[in-house]
């Protein structure tokens, strides 16, 4: 409770700072003189962010940081990650701690504006879903009448619930509890029928902390919108665009097939818009105030979206969590970046 | 005002700064002002404050719709309801696990005080590993501990272990047990508790001042339950004796029907009980050890057995003793049920939490909660000080 106003209070003090900094190229000024990158994370979540037993950070919103990283700095490593928890992670960007937010957040119009934010894209489509337990031979979330729901509470994601079963003309009980681990614990133990959280983290939850994954579904239906990306602060526009187009780039990247391992070849492509996107053709690079190979920084040390994708959360990593709406435009899904030219 | 009352009596010119009554007013004045002062600066900034950040302030939201559900209610509430609504089921479910903590660690605490002071040897030590377990322990840890064996232990819905013939089904989403079909009667009833308690207690008054004039004893006490039980049962016969029940059953996920004893509020409320009984067992103890040893040998010397001369000599006279430290153990049950949060039970806090999550205006929603339980302390404080009073040595 107390936290939660000093928490505000320090959001508070940091709206009034941010008011005064608000000149353009101050934030990427201070990034290139450290000659690094301070990013803010998550606390560790599987796939997204999580540090592993030698200290080094992983996940798909990792390699958003490494991506601005390697074309500001030409390497991909040159980045202080933050663990920041969901109370502190606006305060930290608000109050300067961190230069760049990739956590998980949801884009929405509060934190936009109201909140001096910019976001600069969504690096991960996700929505509210359920989780349950296979013996229950439940296979939709219309099926859940009368069900326990365990929730964490104050999130967008406990009014989602219950307006989805109002909607439904459905009843449930919830479980509230106010820390994540212990709404874990309570779901894993039985005393709730369903666990619900945006659907990356059922995913991670299942992979990450059940007792036996293979014993639980998540249920196909989606009830919210939830776009994850990355923020910057509101002020210093050149350095909101490296951080957009970074993301851009490994859209675009995946869209024309250059990956991390044939991007050398690429180089030697006759296609326009290859030869534009890896700075053979000059002109891109100056435009963002970067060097002429940034994209061939991000896709030879991070790969292309893709490939981020798959490694991380995909099916090359143990969540397995299908393309679905994060697929590109040209098979179906929602990742679509503008044109780099 | 001893003092003062003899610088009265032959009072000697000084310049005002120097009379100490001109002082002493002064001094209070610019105090009081200085208090004031700060308050308002205080209240004053706030408000300037919330309304160049745009921030909402004001009660307003207090009549718009929640829109989140609560799991244990004792009142009707759906997503539906006011964000007012939901707040009460918080302040109910925070009264409901502070009254019946109070009652239980009321007695369970005396039980343990008087079991330590027992000549029983095996008795008297295990009251003091009770006492010493529960009081040394942080609660929150009893209470995590309380929830994971419920929530690990107990069986799922559909595996519930059935008793009674299958009418009170034991899992780990609760205790279920048949109730009866809501009827008009049951207002009646209640009516009709009352009646007879109220008799029940003229009665006993009355067995006490003919045993204090003719020395003849009453079983007022048996007479009491007797009239206390039998006044509603007789209005439920006079009614027709409407025996509907619902009773539990299976279907789907949960049971549905009958009622329910939730495992976030039996972890806590046992959790209180047991924690507090610890100190007040030892408020018990000391207070039994503060009288004199004469106490229970005349009590022996009047033939009196160990269990009537601690109910009828010991005890009374502890009580002075005991009354004003329980007061901050009751306090201490009220407040300590707030950490219902972390096991899950929608007690005040939880209402308030949410409500502050998903309104935004913290300030009004403190208020609220502080204003809560400042009332509920302070009514338990009055009841404890008025009670402490009746039975305090009168003085003849």
């Amino acid at each position: 409770m107390l936290n939660k106003i000093m928490a505000a209070g320090v959001v508070a003090v940091g709206l009034v700072g941010a008011a005064g900094t608000a000149q353009a190229g101050k934030d990427l000024d201070a990034v290139k003189a450290r000659g690094q990158l301070i990013c803010g994370v998550s606390t560790g979540v599987a796939g997204f962010a999580s540090a592993d037993s030698q200290g080094k950070w992983t996940g798909i919103d990792v390699d958003v940081c490494r991506a601005v990283s390697a074309a500001l700095f030409g390497d991909s490593e040159k980045v202080k990650y933050v663990p920041t928890t969901a109370q502190q992670r606006f305060t930290a960007l608000q109050s300067g701690e961190v230069d760049l937010l990739s956590r998980t957040t949801t884009y929405t119009l509060t934190r936009d504006t109201a909140l001096g934010f910019d976001f600069t894209g969504v690096n991960y489509y996700d929505g509210q879903g359920f989780m349950v337990n296979k013996k229950l031979g439940v296979k939709s979330a219309k099926e859940l009448n009368g069900a326990t729901v365990c929730v964490q509470p104050g999130t967008t994601t406990e009014l989602n619930l219950a307006d989805y079963f109002r909607a439904n003309k459905m009843t449930f009980k919830p479980v509230v509890i106010e820390k994540i681990e212990e709404v874990r614990a309570a779901f894993f133990a039985g005393r709730c029928d369903v666990f619900t959280t945006d659907a990356s983290g059922l995913y991670a939850t299942r992979a990450a902390n059940a007792p036996n994954p293979d014993d639980y579904i998540i249920l196909p239906e989606i009830i919210s919108k939830e776009p994850l990306g990355p923020v910057v602060r509101h002020g210093d526009n050149q350095f909101a665009d490296i951080v957009r187009w970074a993301l851009y780039a490994m859209i675009e990247a995946e869209e024309y097939g250059i990956t991390s391992k044939n991007v050398d070849e690429m180089l030697k492509s006759d296609n326009p818009s290859i030869k534009r996107i890896l700075g053979v053709t000059p002109g891109m690079g100056k435009a963002l105030g970067v060097d002429e190979k940034w994209v061939y920084n991000i896709v030879k040390s991070v790969g292309n979206y893709g490939e981020s994708f798959d490694r991380n959360v995909g099916a090359g990593s143990p969540l397995k969590i299908a393309r679905g709406q994060n697929e590109l435009w040209t098979k179906g899904g929602l990742q679509y970046a503008p044109p780099i030219r | 005002m001893a003092v003062e009352a003899i610088g009265s009596s032959q009072r000697v010119k000084v310049a005002p700064w120097n009379d100490p009554v001109i002082r002493g007013w002064v001094f209070q004045i610019v105090v009081v002002g200085l208090v004031g002062l700060l308050a308002w600066y205080l209240v004053s900034n706030t408000m300037e404050n919330l309304q160049r950040q745009k921030i909402a302030s004001g009660f307003d939201y207090l009549g718009r719709e929640a829109g989140f559900e609560i799991g244990d209610t004792m009142i009707e509430y759906s997503p539906a309801s006011t964000y007012a609504r939901a707040i009460w089921v918080g302040i109910l479910n925070t009264l409901r696990v502070a009254v019946l903590g109070i009652l239980l660690s009321t007695i369970l605490g005396t039980v343990i005080g008087v079991g330590r002071l027992s000549p029983n040897w095996l008795l008297s030590r295990i009251c003091e590993w009770y006492v010493e377990a529960f009081r040394n322990v942080p609660l929150l840890l009893w209470l995590f501990l309380f929830y994971k064996l419920i929530s690990e232990a107990f069986p799922g819905p559909r595996q519930a272990i059935g008793a009674f013939w299958n009418t009170v089904f034991l899992s780990n989403r609760g205790l279920y047990f048949p109730v009866p079909m809501e009827d008009p009667i049951h207002k009646w009833m209640g009516l009709g508790l009352l009646v007879g308690l109220a008799a029940a207690v003229a009665l006993h008054r009355w067995a006490k001042r003919r045993q204090e004039a003719t020395g003849q004893p009453f079983p007022s006490i048996l007479a009491g339950i007797g009239m206390t039980l039998g006044v509603p049962f007789v209005v439920w016969l006079a009614g027709g004796a409407p025996h509907h029940m619902s009773w539990p059953e299976l279907k789907g996920f949960n049971f549905v029907g009958g009622t329910v004893i939730q495992p976030e509020f039996t972890a806590l409320l046992i959790g209180l009980v047991l924690y507090t009984s610890a100190f007040v067992a030892e408020i018990v103890r000391s207070g039994i050890l503060a009288l004199h040893k004469g106490q229970s040998e005349a009590a022996a010397a009047l033939g009196l057995s160990r269990g009537q001369s601690m109910r009828l000599v010991l005890l009374p006279q502890a009580l002075r003793v005991i009354v004003p430290p329980m007061t901050s153990q009751y306090l201490n049950i009220t407040k300590n049920s707030s950490l219902a949060i972390a096991i899950g039970y929608p007690d005040l806090v939880a209402s308030i939490n949410v409500t502050i999550n998903q309104t935004g205006q913290a300030i009004e929603n403190i208020l609220i909660i502080m204003a809560a339980y400042l009332s509920v302390s302070l009514s338990i404080s009055a009841f404890m000080n008025w009670y402490n009073k009746r039975i305090a040595l009168r003085e003849r």
